[in-house]
């Protein structure tokens, strides 16, 4: 029980992949328009992410070391074409508006990440919730990122009516650039308040890095080792 | 006229990053340096309009008449990760000189969204193979473009005085996003 709360937490909080690691860039930034969409991108993201541990992490004394990246590769596409599927049949509208990026599920690196580093070294139960922890994590990120972007960019959240309609919104942040600039402030507030915890207890802040590209490749997306 | 069109629409007025956001993992993690960046642009720009051509022709002949066109995303990344490792051999091969400028980014290519991206957007928006091909180079011609522009602000960027809690990650995508703006003023250029 323990390993399971432990794995849970860590992806959520410890290592979250959107605030903590910055990984996942593409989908975090382009489908935020609305709460929305950034909810519905991350629960198809940890279905797929939680689908694919179970089977590598099953199949892991099987699948030879050497074509170990093409062989997670499948898995991973085949559950995202199922999800892709799923979503154009009962949820059309949210499929329509989440577009390539259901697809494109495949190159993100959180999956191939958390396949490479936990699901391939460590039994079924513990990486089915390191899929749920790291999913959850990544939903939430997408979430909060959303809904900011939706309250500043259309005066709603979850499409409820937050400001009065005579309020004038700032439709920048639903477009583009909005998503680089909410994600640069979220990070920067994430950053203040390191620097003060470290100012607390007078150790040197650890300021969020970019993920070193590198690093998406084939070994650790998530950069860290556990 | 078409073509030119799709071109800069390609290139500029949809950019890849700055409005589609493929391919952010590179644009934010190799533009440290200009002349990286410009590494980085090329490998992109190769690797890219190869892949366009190649999938673009899987699809028409491979995949449609085998009435297996749902399996597009699986058959695609596939054929993109077996392209890259054979473009880097070839290259190692053919053209060492190609290859020293370009050969360490090859490899982070594969999980570049942006060439899985351009593949499924040409199926998606039934090009042909020429159109396919045109749209695929000036999609990865606007990559390139990007990636260099941000390496210059942030080599300038070095040498100020920016907020602690700014440094790193959140001034790069502040510069991203005022980008983003200037290249959405180019969207009234195209209908």
């Amino acid at each position: 029980m323990g390993k399971i709360t432990e794995r849970l937490y860590n992806g959520i909080v410890k290592e979250n992949p959107t605030f903590v690691q910055m990984l996942g860039m593409c989908p975090t930034l382009a489908v935020t328009t609305s709460a929305i969409n950034g909810a519905g991108m991350g629960i198809a993201t940890t279905v797929i992410l939680t689908m694919s541990n179970l089977v590598i992490a099953l199949l892991r004394k099987v699948i030879p070391d050497k074509v170990r990246i093409p062989a997670y590769i499948v898995v991973i596409a085949s559950f995202v074409t199922i999800v892709q599927f799923v979503m154009q049949a009962y949820v059309p509208s949210l499929y329509a508006s989440l577009g390539i990026f259901i697809p494109l599920i495949v190159v993100n690196c959180i999956i191939l990440g958390r396949a490479e580093s936990y699901a391939s070294k460590n039994p079924v139960i513990p990486s089915i919730f390191d899929g749920i922890g790291m999913g959850l994590g990544f939903t939430l990120g997408l979430t909060v990122i959303g809904t900011i972007r939706e309250f500043l960019g259309s005066g709603t959240i979850f499409n409820f009516q937050i400001l009065p309609e005579s309020f004038e919104t700032i439709s920048i942040f639903v477009f583009a650039p909005g998503a680089f600039l909410v994600l640069a402030f979220i990070i920067a507030f994430i950053n203040k308040m390191n620097i003060n915890k470290a100012k607390k207890t007078g150790a040197k802040a650890e300021l969020c890095k970019l993920a070193d590209c590198a690093n998406c490749q084939n070994k650790a997306c998530a950069g860290r080792e556990e | 006229m078409n073509l030119i069109l799709l071109a800069i629409s390609a290139a500029f007025v949809n950019n890849v990053v700055l409005s589609q956001f493929m391919g952010i993992c590179p644009f934010l993690g190799v533009s440290k340096k200009i002349n990286t960046a410009a590494g980085m642009g090329g490998a992109v720009i190769f690797v890219i309009t190869i892949a366009s051509l190649v999938t673009s022709l899987i699809y028409k002949f491979v995949l449609v008449p085998l009435d297996l066109s749902y399996m597009n995303t699986i058959v695609f990344i596939l054929v993109i990760a077996a392209l890259v490792q054979f473009v880097e051999m070839f290259l190692k091969k053919a053209v060492p000189a190609l290859y020293q400028a370009l050969g360490v980014f090859l490899p982070l290519i594969t999980t570049n969204c942006a060439v899985l991206g351009v593949a499924l957007t040409n199926v998606q928006k039934e090009y042909n193979i020429l159109e396919s091909v045109v749209n695929g180079l000036f999609t990865a011609v606007g990559f390139a473009v990007a990636i260099i522009i941000l390496a210059g602000i942030r080599e300038k960027i070095d040498k100020n005085d920016v907020p602690e809690s700014f440094k790193g990650a959140p001034i790069v995508l502040v510069s991203a996003g005022l980008m983003a703006i200037a290249f959405m003023g180019l969207s009234g250029l195209i209908k």
